[in-house]
């Protein structure tokens, strides 16, 4: 796993309680700072249709996806109900000298 | 809750039956769930039926799979119109002669076309849009070369129309009033739309007057009178949607532009609730009002709310109405209602993207709606919905600076 740590940004690019996209070859993630301080990250997009959920809104432990208001907790990638029934999947994050990175195995 | 309760049916297999199914699931009850909808398939989302969904000749996108059902032991009889409810006997009847016994009912029975008058229901050439089945034979005709008339300029004809432009078929959009969207979106989004669709082709027509239609064995004939005579290969009605409400005006219950439910959706029946496009209901963030809404979202809400008061929760609704509409890579969102608004502020988000927040005369914020690009105005527009359902007062230069954001509002 260690091998595979790659930059995302630095710590203070992403707002408390807020979410950002990133890409990263030819695959997309949403990495998220929870209102606590602490960072996460999920696959960017929604599973049930595919849409970014970076352009969503974080609240507490929770992404809502902008398009039909599917629900995740981004902590755990667990689906929270209609219309969402499969899970994000999530990865493994770290921040190190102000920065955030994320193991994308 | 007093008795047992070990049967519950619901009419109206849509988006709306499907989630209360599943909300009774996970709201602990363990008993018996039959939920029984007049169409083949299972419950299906309906919003991509207009839009790329109907470009798509598969299966309809399914709410659940059947696996789902099953796993959480829900009945599901597809292909099943309800014939009549005995309240005394609770009973349901079947158009197959079932008799089915309830201790709760919900009606999910959803709306139907509205169609002009003297309209028959599907024919070849004139047709409406609310099912897979009218998904499946529209899609067609979307082809180079053919001509759609499209009568309606609300979200339906203007979907339609930018699915048909996409396959390339020739698109003629007759509206009766002077502007499309005139019915709950404000005049400068519409004018978004509009133009939109003109620079992509589409033919649209205002203060339109149809005098008649004529199927012939090929092409229809629209006579617009002075408008002079439209032929077109397909002629899609979309007028707005009226509520289905016979089976439940047959066995007496109260209707009143839908079926007519309590805040917690009871209707005058304590056994009998009703959710989704079917029932009229009070709105509390406004004032009570009475209204009815075809809203997936307000689907999903309401059948989600109807399991947990079918089970004796007694909650109010709560939510704010929220509609969306996707036309071309144009998203439009709405929350909440603007009529009765005192002040308009509009906020701009870059690259032709905008909100306008409407506030009433007390500065309560009431409405946002919004245009642009993807999910441009997704995140604010949810984010008014949550001041709306809060009753916040938010300053004017506040909304319109991109400079606050709308979250720190949320918690002032």
């Amino acid at each position: 796993m260690s091998g595979n740590w790659i930059e995302v940004c630095a710590a203070d690019e992403i707002d408390e309680e807020d979410v950002i996209r990133f890409d990263h070859d030819g695959r997309t993630f949403a990495v998220y700072r929870s209102p606590d301080d602490e960072y996460f990250a999920t696959d960017g997009l929604c599973t049930h249709e595919h849409i970014h959920l970076a352009d969503g809104l974080v609240m507490d432990d929770i992404i809502e996806c902008p398009k039909h208001n599917g629900r995740f907790n981004y902590k755990t990638g667990q689906a929270k109900g209609a219309p969402v029934c499969v899970n994000l999947k999530t990865y493994p994050v770290k921040v190190e000298a102000g920065s955030v990175f994320i193991a994308v195995a | 809750m007093n008795r047992p309760m070990n049967r519950i049916i619901i009419v109206g297999a849509g988006e709306c039956g499907a989630r209360a199914a599943f909300g009774l699931r996970e709201k602990g009850y363990e008993a018996e769930i039959t939920l029984i909808g007049a169409e083949p398939h299972l419950p299906y989302e309906r919003p991509p039926l207009s839009k790329d969904g109907l470009a798509d000749p598969q299966d309809p996108k399914f709410v659940a799979d059947a696996e789902r059902y099953q796993a959480a032991g829900i009945k599901v009889l597809t292909d099943s119109s309800v014939e009549a409810i005995d309240r005394a006997a609770k009973t349901v009847r079947t158009a197959d002669g079932r008799e089915l016994t309830y201790d709760r009912l919900l009606l999910a029975t959803g709306s139907r076309p509205r169609l002009l008058p003297g309209q028959p229901q599907a024919t070849p050439l004139i047709r409406v849009l609310r099912t897979h089945a009218d998904a499946a034979a529209i899609r067609l005709h979307l082809a180079p070369g053919k001509v759609i008339a499209i009568i309606g300029g609300g979200f339906i004809g203007l979907e339609l129309a930018a699915t048909a432009r996409k396959r390339g078929a020739d698109v003629v959009l007759l509206e009766g009033l002077p502007r499309v969207l005139s019915r709950g979106v404000p005049e400068e989004i519409a004018t978004v739309v509009a133009e939109r669709h003109r620079l992509e082709g589409v033919d649209i027509r205002c203060n339109v007057r149809i005098l008649g239609i004529e199927a012939g064995e090929e092409r229809a004939k629209i006579d617009l009178g002075d408008g002079g005579l439209l032929e077109a290969d397909l002629v899609v009605v979309g007028i707005g949607a009226v509520p289905n409400t016979a089976l439940a005006e047959a066995a007496g219950l109260f209707v009143d532009n839908g079926i007519a439910v309590d805040e917690t959706l009871c209707t005058s029946d304590p056994n009998i609730f009703a959710a989704g496009d079917c029932c009229s209901f009070p709105l509390g963030h406004y004032g009570g009002r009475r209204i009815r809404l075809e809203a997936w979202r307000n689907a999903q809400d309401q059948g989600t709310l109807a399991a947990a008061n079918l089970l004796g929760a007694a909650e109010p609704i709560a939510s704010v109405p929220w509609f969306w509409s996707d036309q071309y890579d144009l998203t439009l969102q709405i929350a909440g209602l603007a009529e009765g608004a005192a002040t308009t502020v509009r906020r701009d988000l870059g690259d032709g993207a905008f909100i306008l927040f409407h506030l009433d005369a007390s500065g309560r914020l009431i409405s946002a709606s919004g245009i642009g690009k993807g999910n441009a105005i997704a995140r604010d527009i949810r984010l008014a919905e949550m001041l709306i359902a809060a009753g916040k007062r938010p300053s004017p230069q506040a909304l319109r600076s991109t400079e606050t954001k709308l979250k720190a509002l949320l918690a002032a």
